[in-house]
């Protein structure tokens, strides 16, 4: 009886630890950023951070056309992906039948894990030659290639996590809507999918998440010019992302050099926008959550 | 059935793990003793030798066991100031030594000797169905920095030019800004064309150009290979244009290259002078013809 409660104890305690370090984690991680970034702020002054040139070695610290690149490549794959993505969770989760479920459900769980090395290097050598013909662009390397592998990246885990929020809704919800006389479509379209909101918005910040901290794929599709980009057609122009800025320079930056402490301010800018859309995904989340309770009693 | 098969497959895992990790804890105590033994050459400098260093000191290990080596990399500058302060025995360098440097040294009582250990190329590359053969290193310049756009204006077809670059932190980046886009002129501040790709490996810039009839790249001698077609180098425009080989750079007719070199304290002695004398026989130069250096005639 008493070794049972300790044990009881003991794993409450262990579990706790467990979730209070993800937030110490996090904490430490951004003391880390700041404690190596901010020094660029005070080295560096802001018109050279304004300016539309990014070359580190000749002092030019330009960061608008790396932030153009990160968002220009993230906003194209989120713009293919989260709809491709949730309409094959709605397709694994409420219309197909259960083989075809059976089998897409792992085989999509597999796609998601693959490594991203290998998606650059198809990318490199079938995606980026196919594009520039069909196309016709002076160059294969482009945020649109970017665009559609990191797309087609989020896309397994749009689908894998968004499948499962559907799959939870009860089965009460959809009988009465049909007995209702709601047809099939308007089953999914007017009560599954509000039902299971916030698991797919979940879902989306998943797929958007793992698209903008993507780095080695985009270092080896995008062609990394630092180009600010302008206009609808910079889609089809090579850009530089801030993830691969920071892996392709950080390596060889003598510590403690001004660059070194730019690179680290492009980590904070990184972590700010991820941290921006996290909280706007989660008061939406949060006010939708008010809303069906409203409704529900 | 399957939990049996999952655990056969994490003990191979682990036997294999254990094998990999005794072996190379092996091999890193054997070095340790063998450091221990003499005091080391100290051999610092140029990152673009660095790995030559390092391959050079690894094969005279075999041969001389008993001298042991250390090479560090931090840059041209870097290993020349050690080698003034007498931190190092030889260091490496990509540019000739400065004559504020030279003075330097002299003032603290240190005589550097030269020796050019290597040479190194940077090839110019088009793809195989781009039908410009020859360009003048002007003509590279005003490419690269932006001037030119069009293979039209350099005798080609009517296609915008894709100007590929290896990333800033190359060593070789730094050359060609310095030697190519500026022409060698100090004062220039020409940079590239912001359009320029950066590519972080050589084999980016190669897959590239391969595909890609509107590129233009350029790599190290060593980095080329069949697949994309090496261009013709000239000083102007009437010729002659020269291709890269070894025997152009070893004659000075290839434009686009220099000299690598490694310098001591004074006339070397002892082990020091036994390793250089290595460095030039021709057992050394032909690790450097697989680096992709060019090697230096005896």
């Amino acid at each position: 009886m008493k070794a049972g409660k300790f044990k009881d104890i003991l794993i409450t305690s262990l579990i706790k630890v467990c979730g209070y370090s993800a937030i110490i984690f996090v904490g430490m991680i951004f003391v880390f950023l700041i404690k190596e970034g901010s020094p660029a702020l005070i080295r560096v002054p802001l018109e050279n951070f304004l300016q539309l040139r990014w070359y580190p070695i000749e002092d030019r610290f330009g960061l608008l056309p790396l932030i153009g690149g990160s968002l220009i490549v993230t906003l194209g794959a989120a713009i293919f992906s989260i709809p491709l993505g949730i309409v094959s969770a709605v397709y694994i989760a409420e219309v197909a039948p259960r083989w075809a479920r059976e089998i897409l459900k792992p085989l999509v769980e597999v796609l998601g894990g693959l490594p991203s090395v290998m998606l650059g290097f198809i990318g490199i050598l079938v995606i980026v030659p196919a594009l520039r013909q069909a196309l016709n662009l002076p160059t294969g390397l482009t945020a649109f290639t970017g665009a559609l592998i990191l797309g087609g990246m989020a896309i397994p885990t749009i689908v894998s996590v968004a499948e499962d929020a559907l799959d939870a809704v009860p089965k009460t919800y959809r009988e009465a809507a049909l007995a209702m006389g709601a047809t099939r479509w308007q089953t999914i379209w007017k009560v599954t999918l509000p039902a299971a909101k916030s698991g797919v918005l979940t879902a989306v910040m998943l797929g958007v998440g793992r698209a903008i901290g993507e780095t080695m794929t985009v270092m080896m599709v995008t062609g990394n010019a630092a180009v600010f980009p302008t206009g609808f057609g910079a889609i089809f122009k090579p850009v530089r992302t801030m993830t691969a800025t920071i892996a392709a320079e950080m390596g060889e930056v003598a510590s403690g050099s001004t660059h070194y402490h730019v690179l680290f301010l492009i980590g904070i800018i990184l972590f700010l926008i991820s941290l921006t859309v996290n909280l706007i995904a989660a008061s939406v989340v949060f006010r939708q959550r008010k809303r069906t309770e409203r409704i529900l009693s | 059935m399957k939990l049996t098969m999952w655990r056969r497959t994490t003990l191979w895992f682990l036997l294999f793990t254990i094998t990999f990790l005794s072996t190379a804890c092996g091999s890193v105590t054997s070095q340790e003793s063998r450091t221990s033994a003499t005091r080391p050459i100290e051999n610092k400098g140029s990152d673009t030798i660095v790995n030559l260093a390092l391959a050079w000191a690894e094969a005279y290990q075999e041969i001389r066991p008993e001298v042991s080596l250390s090479v560090t990399g931090g840059g041209s500058g870097t290993g020349i100031a050690a080698l003034i302060n007498g931190t190092v025995d030889i260091a490496n360098a990509s540019r000739q030594i400065k004559s504020e440097e030279q003075a330097e040294a002299e003032a603290n009582g240190v005589t550097p000797t030269e020796f050019i250990i290597a040479r190194d190329a940077i090839a110019i590359i088009v793809n195989h169905e781009n039908p410009v053969d020859n360009l003048t290193l002007q003509l590279i310049s005003d490419i690269y920095s932006g001037k030119i756009n069009n293979w039209s204006e350099v005798g080609g077809e009517d296609r915008p030019i894709v100007r590929l670059s290896r990333e800033t932190n190359s060593g070789t980046h730094v050359y060609f800004l310095e030697n190519v886009l500026r022409l060698g002129d100090k004062e220039s501040e020409t940079l590239f064309s912001v359009e320029t790709l950066l590519l972080p490996s050589s084999e980016g810039i190669t897959s590239e150009v391969r595909e890609n009839p509107n590129a233009i790249g350029y790599d190290g001698l060593g980095y080329v290979t069949d697949e994309v077609k090496v261009v013709a180098v000239g000083l102007s425009l009437d010729g002659p244009f020269v291709y890269p080989s070894p025997e152009t750079v070893n004659l000075n007719l290839y434009p686009i290259a220099r000299d690598l070199y490694m310098y001591t304290v004074g006339e070397p002695t002892g082990e020091i002078k036994a390793y250089l004398d290595w460095i030039l026989s021709t057992q050394a130069q032909e690790i450097v013809s697989e680096l992709g250096f060019v090697p230096v005639n005896p």
